[in-house]
């Protein structure tokens, strides 16, 4: 599925350079569920922006899905996006002026997609979300917790095949977090390749792949099962 | 991307920042309504003119004495190209032998000052024939027109206009009444009613005499102007060539005068209205590629306003088109209501010109108001492209972090 070659990705930083990611090699299963921790500046959101064609490797090969996406053009960088990609933000990036259920299909309007069917596909992910009496609301009417489960409904809506999650339940209380996590797992056990960013060791220990950066170096540990919640509270990392 | 969807959400982003596309409305409408009142007032006074002259009939020739190939302001030339032979009385005498010449109103043009009883004020005299009453129609409250004369009748009597009646006799019948007109005595034999302004002269301002009468009064040899009704819409050519062969042959072989017909002036007249307009329509145009750099300022800040909006819509699969084309767009639908805010100011401003002015048909020509909503358009995407691109430009990592 994902598969990395040799990736640099160098910052010039006034006249250094910064070197956020040093030679990563590493892929990521069909149907895996990766965790990204480490501590800040590590290079963990460098990671995950080349892992979702946001940013372009300085050197090496990406390859997604058998093919190497690190040179490609911004339109067709683009257009991987809409077709693979997923993204769920730590701060949710909802359009204010739209109700729940345009933000939601929003990716379909960019794809041009009929408004019957993009309205019928926007609600069944709202429903599938639990938030089929807040269609209509807007995201200043909606809770945290609400709010990023619309984001999590528009970022499934293009049936992606990657879904990356920056900090999913960063800005959210524990139950609000807990309620979003279950949703991007039970995705999950559907098929779909998860890949988390987060500062919280509970919840990336429960992840196959952990993937722990410092300084632009990963150091990925992969375990055959994953394990319950219970179970990882009772290791401590 | 559906065009309908693309409308949807720049219309969204219109309405969301109504401070923004107000202040943006109003430069563009303030440049679009001053297209169309400065180029009303021009059409308005060419419309004003051209129907004067329709006013006058269709077998109309106008004769001044001088060769001006040009053509145009005939009366000028008399007056000041080269030194042409008199345009005698005798000449016009020998017209009216024409058979395709109906009747002749040459005219001179002096000022005075006229007397009555100690009241005395400046005015315009119109020395002419009684031929003119037809020709522009005057009504008269009192007494009549100059009467049907010998061309050499230097009979002292005048017509005078409304408002010098008024003037110098009050409630009084100016008819019969004598008026000391430089160092001659004058009667009056008529009075106009009003009648503002006919073929160029202020009527109520003016005094009527005999041609001859004001020839003497003012020492002239020439006459100034002359209108030459013909027999008929047919007969123009024909009288045009006798005018130039009898003169010609009159003046030892010179065809020192100038014979124009209605379409040639009114073709005259239509040109230069036409560069007037378009001047003040041009300069009109500035102010709306002033208001398209307004357009670029404002999408400017639109775009760093929604930066974060950007960097979604890229994470989420737009294209730099789909980008560019919606704040393209934006630009685009602002000027466009722009240019119909302005278009109802603009036909407001010419409906409350006309109600003033009556006299003059105020209107916006065609191809000005083409022009105004298409050069708003035009600034609109011209200045809107580099706001666009500047978003499409945008690094989705660095708009998504909202910097």
């Amino acid at each position: 599925m994902i598969r990395f070659e040799n990736i640099c990705r160098d910052f010039k930083v006034g006249d250094e350079t910064v070197h956020a990611l040093k030679n990563v090699n590493q892929h990521i299963e069909t149907g895996e569920y990766a965790s990204i921790m480490g501590p800040s500046g590590s290079g963990k959101s460098t990671l995950l922006n080349v892992l979702g064609l946001l940013d372009t490797p300085s050197s090496g090969h990406y390859w997604l899905n058998g093919r190497d996406v690190s040179q490609l053009n911004d339109d067709d960088l683009a257009e991987t996006r809409q077709e693979v990609i997923g993204f769920v933000f730590q701060s949710f990036h909802l359009i204010q002026r739209m109700t729940a259920l345009e933000n939601v299909e929003l990716p379909m309007v960019l794809a041009g997609m009929a408004p019957e069917e993009r309205r019928d596909r926007a609600s069944q992910m709202l429903f599938k979300t639990g938030l089929e009496d807040r269609m209509t609301h807007r995201p200043d009417q909606l809770s945290g917790g609400q709010r990023q489960r619309v984001a999590i409904a528009r970022s499934i809506v293009m049936e992606p095949k990657v879904l990356l999650a920056d900090e999913p339940t960063g800005n959210l209380d524990s139950q609000s977090g807990k309620e979003v996590l279950d949703i991007l797992e039970g995705l999950h056990a559907e098929g779909l390749t998860l890949i988390l960013v987060t500062h919280d060791p509970v919840i990336g220990q429960r992840s196959n792949l952990h993937l722990r950066m410092t300084d632009g170096v990963i150091h990925a540990e992969r375990r055959s099962q994953q394990r319950g919640l219970e179970d990882n509270r009772r290791a401590p990392v | 991307m559906r065009l309908f969807d693309r409308n949807q959400m720049a219309l969204t982003a219109v309405v969301r920042y109504p401070l923004r596309s107000s202040m943006l409305l109003v430069a563009i409408a303030i440049g679009v309504a001053a297209v169309l009142v400065l180029t009303s007032l021009g059409e308005g006074a060419r419309l004003y003119v051209t129907s004067q002259f329709n006013s006058l009939g269709t077998h109309l020739l106008f004769v001044a004495p001088g060769k001006n190939e040009v053509g145009g302001l005939g009366g000028m030339a008399g007056s000041l190209g080269g030194s042409p032979r008199p345009f005698t009385l005798g000449d016009v005498r020998a017209l009216r032998r024409s058979p395709y010449i109906a009747t002749t109103t040459p005219m001179v043009m002096g000022t005075a000052n006229i007397n009555y009883q100690g009241l005395e004020r400046d005015i315009g005299v119109l020395g002419t024939t009684y031929t003119m009453q037809r020709l522009f129609d005057y009504e008269l409250n009192s007494g009549r027109f100059l009467p049907e004369l010998d061309l050499d009748n230097a009979t002292p009597i005048c017509v005078v206009g409304d408002t010098i009646a008024r003037e110098l006799f009050g409630n009084a019948e100016p008819v019969g009444k004598w008026v000391r007109m430089g160092d001659r005595r004058v009667r009056v034999i008529g009075a106009l009613s009003q009648g503002g302004q006919t073929g160029g002269h202020d009527l109520d301002e003016a005094v009527f005499v005999p041609i001859a009468f004001a020839m003497q009064i003012y020492n002239m040899e020439s006459v100034q102007r002359m209108m030459v009704e013909t027999t008929g819409a047919e007969s123009m050519a024909k009288a045009k060539k006798d005018i130039r062969d009898i003169v010609k042959a009159r003046h030892f072989g010179h065809e020192d005068i100038t014979v124009m017909d209605q379409g040639s002036i009114l073709d005259t007249f239509n040109k230069i209205f036409l560069v007037l307009t378009s001047t003040l329509g041009g300069i009109a145009a500035i102010s709306l590629v002033v208001a398209g750099t307004l357009i670029m300022n404002v999408m400017l800040v639109a775009v760093s306003q929604r930066t974060a909006e950007v960097g979604l819509l890229k994470a989420l699969g737009a294209r730099r088109g789909q980008i560019i084309g919606l704040f393209l767009t934006e630009a685009t639908m602002l000027s466009l209501l722009g240019a119909v805010v302005g278009l109802l100011v603009g036909y407001a401003s010419i409906e409350l010109l006309r109600q003033m002015y009556p006299l003059v048909d105020f209107q916006a020509p065609d191809w000005a108001v083409l022009a105004a909503v298409l050069t708003a358009l035009a600034s609109g995407l011209l200045f809107g492209i580099m706001p666009a691109r500047h978003a499409a430009d945008l690094d989705p990592v660095q708009a998504l972090a909202g910097s």
